[in-house]
C-alpha cells in the first residue's frame, strides 16, 4: 500500500495533486490551514460582535461600543478576560471527559468548514485559481467525500455537547446533554435527507462541483430542488447549531445554560468559539449547496473572478448570520415535545417525500415517461401520504387522551 | 390539615372495629366524611393528600442533600432538583423542589423565606405615618397599592375621608403603577419563554410610565407617595400633558406585542393549555387577581367591592376562559388597556381642591407656617416624631393590586403605632397553585408557569 491510497479518497479532487505530492503542495496546503483557520477565528469575532450590535440595533440598544472602533474588539476583551478566570471543574465530574468535550465541539466546527469552496471564479471559469504555477481549489481539502464529511463532521459535534453535560456530574447540565442527544439525533435526519435532494441534483459528493454544477444564478439548488429542502435545511440546521428557537439544549431560563453550566474559563470559552464557528460554517455549507457557493455576478475585473467569488460568498454567509440572529430576536423558544413533533412528524416525512418526488422525476426525464404526469403522480401521492401520516398521529393522540395507550 | 391525611380512612376502619365502646360513642363524623364535606366541588385536584398529590411532601432541608445525579443509569427513580433560589426565571429568590421524571414534573413544591425581612414585625415599630415607607417595599413592582391599602386601613380605624382630588390622584397613579406593573410581567414572561427581546421591550415601556411616577413622586420605585391623610404632595405643573402623552404613546407600542406574541405560533403552543386551573380551585385555594379572571371567574374588587372612585369611572373587567398561561397573558395585557382607560377618565374628572386632609392631627402644617408659628412648629415635630395616635379597633381593607387582592389587617391599641399590621399578600396566595398547575408538565412549562403566576418575592416573604 503506498501513501497515495490513503491521501487520495480524502484530496483527489483538487487538481493540485494531479501531478503527486512534492513540498511545494504541502507548503500550499500548510497555507491554506493557517490562512482558514486565522480568518475563520477572526470572522467567529466579528460573528459575535455582529449578533451582539444587531441584536442590541433590534432591541433598542446601543450594544458594545467599548472596546475598540465601534466596540469590535469586544469578543477579543471577553476572550482575554475568560482565560485569566479561575477554572473550575465539580468535584463530582469525570475530569477527563470534561475537558475533552469543549474540543470535541470545537474541532468539527473547523474541520468542517475546510470543505466549503470560499472562492473562485465559476461564472466563467471552472471555479480553480492559480498560484505560482499550481491549479487549486479556493478550499482547503476537496474530498470527494464532501457532503458527508460534513454530516460526519456535525454528528461528531453533538459528543461534545452531550459528554460535556454528562461529564459535570450535576443535574441541569444532565438535562441539556439529554436535549442534545435527542435533539441532534432527529435533526439530523432530516438535514441528512434535505441535503440528498441536492445530491440527486448535482450527481456528486465533492463540495467543488456541487458548486460548480450551480454556475450561473438559475441553475442554484435553491430553485433546482424547489425550495422545500432548503428550507428543511434551514431549520434543521438551526436546531443542529442549537441556535434559537431551537436552544433547549442551553435554554438559560429553564436549565440554567444547560451543558455548560459547569464550564467557567477557557473551557467555556471554547465552547463559545465553537458555537459561532459552527454558525459561520453551516451558513458556509447552507451556501454551498443552495446559494451557489460563491457564484456571482463578474462586472469587471474579470481577470481576479476569484476575488469576486469571495465577495459573493461572504455576502451570502453574512446574510444567513443575520438570519440566525433575527430569529433569536423575535422567535421564542419551543418546548422540548413541540421540538420533536416538528422534527419526527414534520420535517423528516416532508423532506423524505420530497426527495422520493425529485428522485421519481428524474427518473422521468432519463427514462423518457411523461413527466407530466408522473410529478402529478408524486406530488400527488406526496400530499396524500402527509394527509395519511397526519390522520395516523391524530388517531394515536386520541388513544392517549383516552388512556388506551398506542400499540 | 392532618384530618385529610390520605390513611385516615384506614384510621377510622381500625378504630371502629377495637371494640364495642365506640357504638356508644356519639356518632362524630369520620376524617374521611369530614374531608369529602370540605372540598369544593370541581376542585377535588387541589384537595388531594394521597401520593398523587400535586405538591411531594418532602423536608427542604432533605431536598438539599439529594444533590449527586444517581449513577446508575438504567435507575428509574425520580431526581429531586432543586429549581431556585439562584436561578434566572424564579422571580428573584423562589426555590422549587421538583420531582422529576425525566423532563416530566411529577410533585413540586415552591419552598419560601429566602427574602424574609420581617417588614410586617417593623410594621409595628414604625407610625403611621412611616408605615408607609415600610410597606411599599413589599411588592416592589407595584409599590402604590401597598402605600394605598395601608393608608386606606389607617384611615378607616381614623374614621376620616380623604378630598376628592386626593382620592382621584390616587386611583389614577394606582392604574399607571398597574400598567407598570403588568408591562413588567410582559417583558419577563416573554424572557421565560425564550423571547429574549420581549425583556427588553417590555422594560423600556415600564420605564417610560416609571418616568412619569417619578416626575410625580420624586421616586421611581418605593414611592411614599400616597399617605394616611392624602397623597404626598400635590400633581406638578404640567401633569395633564405628560400623562396624556404617555396614555397616546403606549397603545400603539402595546398592539406590537400582539404582532410580536399574541399571533406568533410558538408562543401560542408554549402558553395555550399550559399551567390550567379552574375556577373552584382558584376559589378553594384562595387564589385572586389575573389568575382567578383568567379561569373564568369575574372577581375585581375595584368592580365588586369599590373603593376610591373606581364606581365612577367606566372600565371592562377582564377575563379569561380556559384558566391556561395564555389567558393569563391576555388578561394582563387587555388590562393595561383598561388602565388606560382609567387614567384617562381620571385625567378628565379631576376636581380641583386639596390633596390631602386638613385635618390638623393627622396632616402635618404646612412648610411655610412652622417658620411663623411656634405651635405649627411643635405640632410638625411631635406628629413627625411621636406620630398620630389612631382609636383603638381592627379592621380589614383590601385593594385589587396587579396581582390580586391585596388586604392590610391592621389592629390598633389607641396608640401611635399599630399593634399588628399583617399585609394579605396575593403574591404569597397565588403561589399555592403553581404544584397544581406544575404537575405532569414538562419543566419548560414550568418556567412558564412561574412567570404566568408573576410572584413577587418581596411580598410573599415580607
Amino acid at each position: 500500500m503506498n501513501l497515495a491510497s490513503l491521501y487520495r479518497p480524502l484530496v483527489a479532487v483538487d487538481p493540485l495533486f494531479t501531478a503527486g505530492v512534492g513540498l511545494e503542495e504541502v507548503l500550499i496546503v500548510a497555507l491554506k490551514v493557517v490562512v482558514a483557520f486565522t480568518l475563520l477565528l477572526v470572522s467567529v469575532m466579528l460573528m459575535i460582535w455582529f449578533e451582539r450590535k444587531l441584536h442590541a440595533d433590534m432591541t433598542n440598544r446601543v450594544g458594545p461600543n467599548i472596546a475598540g472602533p465601534f466596540g469590535l474588539l469586544q469578543t477579543l476583551a471577553d476572550g482575554i478576560k475568560l482565560f485569566f478566570k479561575e477554572d473550575l471543574r465539580p468535584a463530582a465530574g469525570d475530569k477527563r471527559v470534561f475537558g475533552l468535550a469543549p474540543y470535541l465541539t470545537l474541532i468539527p466546527a473547523f474541520l468542517m468548514f475546510t470543505v466549503v469552496p470560499v472562492g473562485g471564479d465559476f461564472h466563467n471559469g471552472d471555479g480553480t485559481v492559480t498560484w505560482f504555477g499550481n491549479t487549486t481549489h479556493l478550499q482547503v481539502a476537496d474530498p470527494p467525500i464532501g457532503i458527508l464529511f460534513v454530516l460526519a463532521m456535525s454528528s461528531m459535534a453533538v459528543y461534545g455537547i452531550m459528554l460535556a453535560g454528562w461529564s459535570s456530574g450535576s443535574k441541569y447540565p444532565l438535562f441539556g446533554s439529554v436535549r442534545a442527544s435527542a435533539q441532534m439525533v432527529s435533526y439530523e435526519a432530516a438535514l441528512g435527507l434535505s441535503l440528498v435532494a441536492v445530491l440527486i441534483k448535482s450527481g456528486t459528493l465533492s463540495t467543488h462541483e456541487i458548486v460548480a454544477s450551480q454556475a450561473d444564478g438559475w441553475n442554484w439548488n435553491l430553485w433546482v430542488t424547489g425550495f422545500i429542502p432548503f428550507i428543511v435545511f434551514m431549520i434543521a440546521s438551526t436546531a443542529e447549531l442549537n441556535r434559537p428557537p431551537f436552544d433547549l439544549v442551553e435554554a438559560e431560563q429553564e436549565i440554567v445554560g444547560g451543558f455548560h453550566t459547569e464550564y467557567s474559563s477557557i473551557r467555556f470559552s471554547l465552547f463559545f468559539l465553537g458555537e459561532y464557528m459552527n454558525v459561520v460554517t453551516m451558513s458556509g455549507v447552507m451556501v454551498t449547496l443552495f446559494f451557489g457557493g460563491p457564484d456571482g455576478p463578474i462586472p469587471f475585473l474579470t481577470s481576479l473572478g476569484w476575488l469576486w467569488g469571495i465577495f459573493w460568498f461572504v455576502l451570502k454567509v453574512v446574510a444567513f448570520c443575520f438570519t440566525f440572529i433575527w430569529f433569536r430576536a423575535t422567535l421564542p423558544r419551543f418546548r422540548y415535545d413541540q421540538l420533536m413533533d416538528l422534527g419526527w412528524k414534520l420535517l423528516i416525512p416532508l423532506s423524505l417525500g420530497w426527495l422520493i418526488a425529485l428522485a421519481s422525476l428524474d427518473l422521468a426525464r432519463s427514462e423518457g415517461w411523461n413527466r407530466g404526469l408522473v410529478g402529478v403522480i408524486a406530488f400527488g401521492g406526496l400530499v396524500l401520504m402527509g394527509l395519511l401520516l397526519n390522520a395516523a398521529v391524530n388517531a394515536g393522540q386520541r388513544k392517549r387522551l383516552a388512556g388506551e395507550g398506542v400499540d | 390539615m392532618t384530618l385529610l391525611d390520605d390513611n385516615s380512612t384506614t384510621g377510622t376502619a381500625a378504630k371502629s372495629g377495637a371494640g364495642e365502646t365506640a357504638k356508644s360513642e356519639p356518632s362524630r363524623p369520620s376524617a374521611a366524611e369530614l374531608g369529602a364535606a370540605l372540598i369544593a366541588p370541581g376542585a377535588e385536584r387541589v384537595h388531594r393528600r394521597d401520593e398523587t398529590s400535586a405538591v411531594i411532601r418532602i423536608d427542604e432541608a432533605d431536598a438539599e442533600m439529594v444533590e449527586a445525579v444517581d449513577p446508575d443509569p438504567m435507575s428509574d427513580e425520580p431526581m429531586i432538583i432543586n429549581m431556585g433560589p439562584v436561578h434566572p426565571s424564579t422571580h428573584g429568590v423562589l426555590r422549587l423542589v421538583l420531582e422529576m421524571q425525566g423532563e416530566q414534573v411529577l410533585r413540586s413544591k415552591p419552598v419560601i423565606g429566602y427574602l424574609h425581612t420581617g417588614m410586617e414585625k417593623t410594621g409595628e415599630t414604625l407610625s403611621y405615618l412611616q408605615g408607609t415607607t415600610n410597606v411599599t417595599r413589599m411588592d416592589y413592582a407595584s409599590p402604590l397599592f401597598n402605600e394605598l391599602v395601608f393608608s386606606l386601613a389607617t384611615e378607616t380605624l381614623l374614621d376620616i375621608e380623604v378630598p376628592p382630588r386626593a382620592q382621584w390622584i390616587r386611583t389614577m397613579m394606582c392604574e399607571l403603577n398597574r400598567i407598570s406593573s403588568h408591562l413588567l410581567f410582559q417583558a419577563t414572561n416573554g424572557m421565560d419563554v425564550g423571547a429574549v427581546s420581549m425583556m427588553l421591550y417590555g422594560n423600556r415601556l415600564r420605564e417610560e410610565t416609571l418616568r412619569l411616577l417619578e416626575k410625580v413622586t420624586g421616586l421611581r420605585m418605593n414611592n411614599n407617595y400616597i399617605r394616611p391623610g392624602g397623597v404626598a404632595v400635590d400633581l406638578p405643573d404640567g401633569w395633564r400633558e405628560d400623562v396624556m402623552a404617555l396614555m397616546d404613546h403606549l397603545p400603539p407600542l402595546i398592539d406590537e406585542f400582539d404582532t410580536l406574541l399574541t399571533g406568533q405560533p410558538i408562543f401560542r403552543e408554549r402558553l395555550q393549555g399550559v399551567g390550567t386551573i379552574n375556577a373552584e380551585e382558584c376559589l378553594a385555594l384562595g387564589v385572586t387577581g389575573p389568575i382567578l379572571r383568567g379561569s373564568g371567574y369575574a372577581w375585581d374588587l375595584r368592580r365588586d367591592m369599590p373603593y376610591l372612585k373606581y364606581d365612577e369611572v367606566d372600565f371592562d373587567v377582564i377575563i379569561g376562559t380556559y384558566g391556561d398561561c395564555f389567558d393569563r397573558y391576555a388578561v394582563r395585557l387587555n388590562e393595561m388597556r383598561e388602565s388606560m382607560k382609567i387614567v384617562r377618565q381620571c385625567v378628565e374628572m379631576m376636581p380641583p381642591g386639596d390633596y390631602r386632609i386638613q385635618d390638623k392631627k393627622v396632616t402635618p402644617p404646612p412648610r411655610a407656617r412652622i417658620d411663623e408659628s411656634m405651635e405649627a412648629l411643635i405640632h410638625h415635630f411631635k406628629i413627625f416624631t411621636e406620630g398620630f395616635k389612631v382609636p383603638e379597633g381592627e379592621v380589614y381593607v383590601a385593594v385589587e393590586s396587579p396581582r390580586g387582592e391585596l388586604g392590610c389587617y391592621m389592629v390598633s391599641d389607641g396608640g401611635a403605632h399599630p399593634y399588628r399590621m399583617h399585609i394579605r399578600a396575593p403574591s404569597f396566595v397565588n403561589l399555592q397553585t403553581m404544584p397544581h398547575m406544575m404537575q405532569d408538565s414538562l419543566v419548560a412549562d414550568a418556567v412558564a408557569i412561574i412567570s404566568s403566576v408573576d410572584p413577587v418575592l418581596g411580598e410573599v416573604d415580607r
